[in-house]
């Protein structure tokens, strides 16, 4: 975009928010909204924390761990579904009712079964995250050259063979993109997980700020885990360019 | 114009048949694809399937290859009843169905990959494949590197590497540009002299039929049936040219021709 025959770089937008955020917080208009700056400086002040650094760390693991288990249920369950015609007939209309479900009311019952601990935050990520994993690793299967099937076929691949040979890596961009919303996802779920559990990680924290009226550091920490959420997507979106050549090679 | 073309019945000179095709129909919902199909293919020949769009001649292929299940009838190779495909048919696709995740040298291995061959071994092997349809070079290439040609010899190469006794090509040649598909059938007719092996091939193109066969398949389309057989009395010489401004070649084409032309609208 340029603007009066200078090129505008692209986060420039972002800057300008920040500008009007921190003029907005300098008038004190409102209680919930402290300057950029004070919050930038709170931000600093709490990251090297020993209670912040044991928040990031348990959220991590839950955050880590649901995912694995969301990838490693969801690629081999959207393969089956893009294969089988009788098992996508069976689970589709779950899958789909799960994605768009608000699966916020769930975790309660999942904190009924699980109790109030790690488990149901693990949990909490997996249901929040395997679905779109679980559809897009179908769709891209879906797409794939019907030839490389035969390929596979008639030089003899078994059907574990066909699998992790060829049916995971045919789909790869589509499961790239299927793990990178599914871990965009998974940030909420270990957030929404650990605020209704609310006595672990950042949850404890977002809890004891918000009930303190602590808002600069309840901003300082949800800036924190924005940071986190949109490096991880964008580490995920460069793995989907690396494969961007497969989109020539398909059709 | 049997005169003209010198044809036989299929079993009176031709040598022992390593594929035969018994009775097979195919039906799809609503179409009968083929129909009570019969045929030897003779060993160490190239056969071609050849037909309008529409006749078949690329389901019978797959029916073959155990790719496909026929709706009746039995596919027997070397003697065998083909249920599945099988380590004595290797497949060449039309669209090539390369890894474009994998070099040229792990496409062309898969097949020994798939049988558990230690790497060193089938690289090897590979390497020599790779060699011979004169993409020596290029082992660490990816698929999207090669233009079109380039990577159907690598399909080609894959097929050659699992050496298998017939080798069956699905139109190979119709996704390149027509200089490369001659040189390709050029190349071809090399390849058929020296691996001794049995090749049948599908294509739409009579020229192509012509030019590398021993026996031409005709199929009349839908349903798909055999209409005629054909075997070009077309001499294969040093020089690959020459075949084209031979007379049989000529006649053989115009004669194919006249025969198709009805299936025309």
């Amino acid at each position: 975009m340029t603007l009066f025959g200078y090129r505008v770089p692209m986060m420039a937008s972002l800057l300008l928010w920040a500008v009007l955020w921190e003029i907005v917080g300098w008038l004190e208009l409102s209680l919930l909204i402290p300057p950029l700056s004070r919050i930038a400086v709170r931000m600093a002040e709490i990251v090297p924390t020993p209670s912040f650094l044991a928040a990031l760390w348990i959220t991590g693991k839950a955050f880590l761990l649901g995912n694995l288990i969301a990838i490693g249920a969801g690629i081999p369950l959207g393969v089956l579904m893009g294969r089988s015609e009788l098992a996508d007939r069976l689970l589709l209309p779950w899958v789909n009712l799960f994605l768009s479900a608000p699966l916020s009311a769930l975790v309660p019952v999942i904190m009924v079964i699980f109790g109030m601990g790690q488990t149901t935050i693990v949990l909490t990520v997996v249901l929040f995250a395997v679905w779109i994993v679980v559809l897009d690793t179908r769709a891209g299967i879906r797409n794939m050259s019907p030839s490389l099937v035969e390929m596979a076929r008639s030089y003899g691949a078994n059907e574990w063979q066909a699998f992790s040979r060829i049916y995971v890596w045919a789909a790869l961009p589509e499961i790239l993109t299927g793990v990178r919303l599914g871990l965009i996802r998974a940030v909420k779920g270990v957030i929404i997980g650990q605020l209704l559990v609310s006595i672990v990680g950042f949850g404890r924290l977002f809890e004891i700020y918000s009930s303190n009226f602590l808002m600069e550091h309840f901003w300082a920490l949800i800036l924190v885990l924005f940071f986190f959420a949109f490096v991880i997507a964008e580490g995920v979106g460069y793995l989907e360019r690396r494969v961007d050549y497969y989109a020539a090679s398909r059709h | 114009m049997s005169q003209a073309l010198k044809m036989q019945p299929a079993a009176q000179h031709a040598p022992e048949p390593v594929v035969e095709v018994r009775g097979i129909c195919k039906t799809y919902p609503g179409v009968q694809a083929l129909d009570d199909i019969h045929l030897d293919i003779p060993r160490g020949q190239l056969t071609t399937l050849l037909g309008p769009s529409g006749c078949g001649k690329t389901t019978l292929l797959k029916i073959i290859a155990g790719l496909i299940p026929a709706t009746s009838g039995e596919v027997r190779v070397n003697g065998r009843p083909v249920t599945g495909p099988g380590p004595e048919r290797a497949f060449v696709f039309q669209d090539f169905a390369l890894m474009p995740w994998a070099t040229v040298l792990r496409n062309v291995a898969f097949g020994l990959e798939l049988r558990g061959t230690p790497r060193a071994e089938r690289e090897d092997v590979a390497a020599r494949h790779i060699r011979s349809v004169g993409l020596g070079g290029f082992e660490k290439a990816y698929p999207h590197e090669l233009s079109g040609g380039m990577r159907q010899r690598v399909g080609l190469a894959r097929a050659l590497t699992v050496d298998a006794g017939v080798l069956l090509m699905d139109e190979p040649f119709s996704a390149v540009d027509e200089q490369t598909r001659r040189k390709f059938q050029e190349d071809l007719l090399r390849l058929i002299a020296t691996e001794r092996k049995t090749f049948i091939f599908v294509t739409h193109s009579i020229e192509e039929a012509v030019y590398v066969s021993d026996r031409i398949v005709l199929l009349s389309p839908r349903p798909g049936r055999i209409a005629d057989i054909i075997e070009p009395a077309v001499e294969r010489g040093d020089d690959p040219d020459a075949i084209r401004r031979h007379p049989a070649y000529l006649d053989t084409v115009d004669a194919i021709w006249q025969r198709l032309k009805k299936y025309l609208e």
